[in-house]
């Protein structure tokens, strides 16, 4: 193997590591939103990784998440590289730059930054949103598909493995979010429970259904504003462009994450 | 004043406008720059394309440019202008009260000035509430929890010094407290955009009308929640009406949500100037109809008279507009540039 074909192996590698990672606030992967600006392999092997957030604003806790995620992806390559991460146009840019620079890790940096903060808890609610979410969003395509009450709420985790037609995205996306979730239920238990892994009586239903639109319009709120601000910002696309989010639409286009690069 | 399609005349009170100087000579520092930027974005993301607007107006505007864009082109026929200081980041502030009151003094028909604080300046804040109803007679005020000061980034309404604030306000009677909660824009401290002080708030004060700007969006459920249990609180539809252009149907849920849970007499128009003008604003929103299944799922409906409501009723009543009255000063002046 030439070492520049080793190189770009590894940086496919990478960007298939930081895909893994999501946007805890959006339920979407870092690298579909296109906050990866840049991945360089050297021939070394180190990794310097350039990223990017919408707006100067963003929320520095998920930046926090996020880059704490993407530093795990590269701490788990198999060559075990060196690796720089670098956050750009941040308000807390200059901070976490040099803290990383300096050996500490995000949860230091963070804590000196927002004293009293609990990173593991918002990340536990964040998951608890996402679960919800694409709970929410299979639940929506079944009922569009006319299933009824009963069927949706009898279907068994088993059946959520052979997605009929139509639902396979969101099925797949429902599916990973159990599964982190409750990896050890049986496989006739119900597929769809609560966070607390109740099943959803019947007669609840409309307003479990209603919770979870409720949590689905929110993130939909943070999702829209960021994927328009971040195209705004960087001229991306036309400013008028409709939107979308991956739940509702079909995947985006392959190697995404490269088309944020420049 | 906004004509509909079959000529009927609906009054309109924008709950929101803006008169800011963001430009790079009022600057403090890179987060002026940055904060001007992120309105900028806001504005090139929701706005219809020919809405769009040169970045160096939107960093600064002139007066005229408000009142046209609000009173001539646009549909208002009354603006709260709010006012917001951001002292770290600009020289100036970034809308003062002086600022806009050069405005409001020009057409005193036209607009309803308000007020700022920031409860962590301690006595200071007393005075300057004292001065703002002395010197404009304030009756509102707007206030922005997430303001940095100092070392402090946030605040909270239930704070102490937050209820001496209030106390005064409500013996002043200045009744209209609007809250910026919605897009986390300086969120350092990540719940300063938090909506639960507000149910603490409205609660120890009953007397004062808590409009929550934004309805809270991203944090819609928690809003709605505090808004059903608290007679007086509001939502106002700044930052979510503009969805109506780039994603109707989300904009439907959101207000059917808040159809559903407030109901259409707490719910008021604001367009946010001069993030958005209100023309294509409020004209969009008189011909929207929510779509069928999401009006059926929350049985609500966004009938005209619910639409007269949220576009100047509801906000008429908080801040005692007699719309007859109004309407009579108001063809006393006709709409016209006041010569300088």
């Amino acid at each position: 193997m030439t070492p520049s074909s080793l190189r770009a192996e590894r940086e496919t590698e990478v960007w298939a590591a930081v895909a893994m990672v999501n946007d805890p606030e959006l339920d979407e992967a870092v690298t579909e939103m296109g906050f990866v600006e840049r991945i360089d392999v050297a021939e070394d092997g180190s990794v310097a990784l350039d990223f990017r957030l919408p707006t100067y604003w963003c929320s520095p806790n998920f930046a926090f998440l996020m880059l704490d995620g993407v530093r795990n992806a590269l701490g788990s390559l198999f060559w075990r590289p060196e690796f720089t991460i670098t956050l750009h146009d941040h308000l807390f840019a200059d901070e976490v730059n040099q803290g990383v620079a300096a050996g500490k890790g995000f949860a230091e940096i963070f804590e000196e930054l927002a004293p009293g903060e609990d990173l593991e808890a918002l990340r536990a609610k964040f998951q608890m949103k996402a679960f919800q979410k694409r709970q929410e969003a299979a639940l929506a395509q079944m009922r569009q598909a006319d299933w009824s009450t009963d069927a949706m709420l009898g279907l068994s985790r088993q059946e959520l493995e052979a997605p009929p037609a139509g639902l396979e995205t969101a099925f797949e996306r429902y599916r990973q979010a159990l599964r982190a979730r409750f990896p050890d239920a049986a496989p006739g238990a119900p597929a769809f429970v609560d966070w607390e892994g109740r099943p959803v009586a019947a007669e609840a239903f409309g307003d479990y259904l209603a919770r979870l639109r409720a949590v689905r319009i929110n993130m939909e709120f943070n999702g829209a504003l960021c994927r328009g601000l971040k195209q705004v910002r960087y001229h991306e696309k036309s400013a008028d462009a409709e939107l979308t989010l991956v739940d509702f639409l079909p995947p985006p286009e392959p190697n995404c994450g490269a088309s944020a690069r420049r | 004043m906004f004509k509909t399609p079959q000529g009927k005349e609906i009054f309109v009170v924008d709950g929101h406008t803006h008169f800011w100087d963001g430009s790079p000579a009022n600057q403090k520092n890179i987060h002026g720059k940055q904060f001007i930027e992120c309105f900028y974005a806001y504005h090139s993301n929701l706005s219809p394309k020919e809405q769009l607007w040169e970045k160096s107006k939107f960093e600064k505007y002139s007066a005229d440019d408000l009142y046209r864009d609000l009173f001539i082109d646009g549909p208002d026929d009354v603006a709260i202008l709010n006012s917001t200081y951001l002292n770290d980041f600009y020289k100036n502030g970034f809308n003062s009260i002086e600022r806009n009151s050069a405005v409001t003094k020009k057409y005193p028909e036209r607009f309803i000035l308000n007020g700022a604080f920031d409860p962590r300046d301690g006595e200071k804040a007393l005075e300057y509430i004292h001065y703002m109803k002395e010197t404009y007679d304030i009756t509102g005020v707007k206030l922005y929890t997430a303001e940095w000061n100092g070392a402090s980034k946030g605040w909270r309404l239930n704070d102490p010094d937050a209820y001496r604030c209030f106390e005064l306000c409500e013996k002043l009677g200045i009744k209209n407290i609007h809250v910026h909660k919605g897009p986390t824009i300086i969120p350092l401290n990540k719940d300063a955009f938090d909506v639960h002080d507000v149910d603490y708030a409205a609660t120890d004060f009953q007397g004062l009308n808590w409009i929550v700007e934004h309805c809270g969006l991203p944090r819609l459920d928690d809003f709605c929640w505090i808004a059903t249990q608290e007679t007086n609180v509001y939502g106002g539809l700044a930052v979510a009406l503009p969805f109506i252009h780039t994603r109707p149907r989300y904009f439907a849920e959101v207000i059917a949500e808040l159809l559903f849970w407030i109901g259409p007499d707490k719910i008021l128009f604001g367009s946010d100037y001069a993030i958005w003008t209100p023309r294509w604003l409020v004209e969009k929103f008189w011909a929207f109809q929510i779509p069928d299944d999401i009006a059926k799922e929350r049985g609500v409906a966004l009938t005209d008279e619910i639409k007269e409501k949220i576009l100047g009723l509801n906000a008429a009543r908080l801040y005692n507009i007699n719309i007859a009255e109004k309407k009579a000063a108001l063809a006393k002046h006709p709409i016209a540039l006041a010569a300088e």
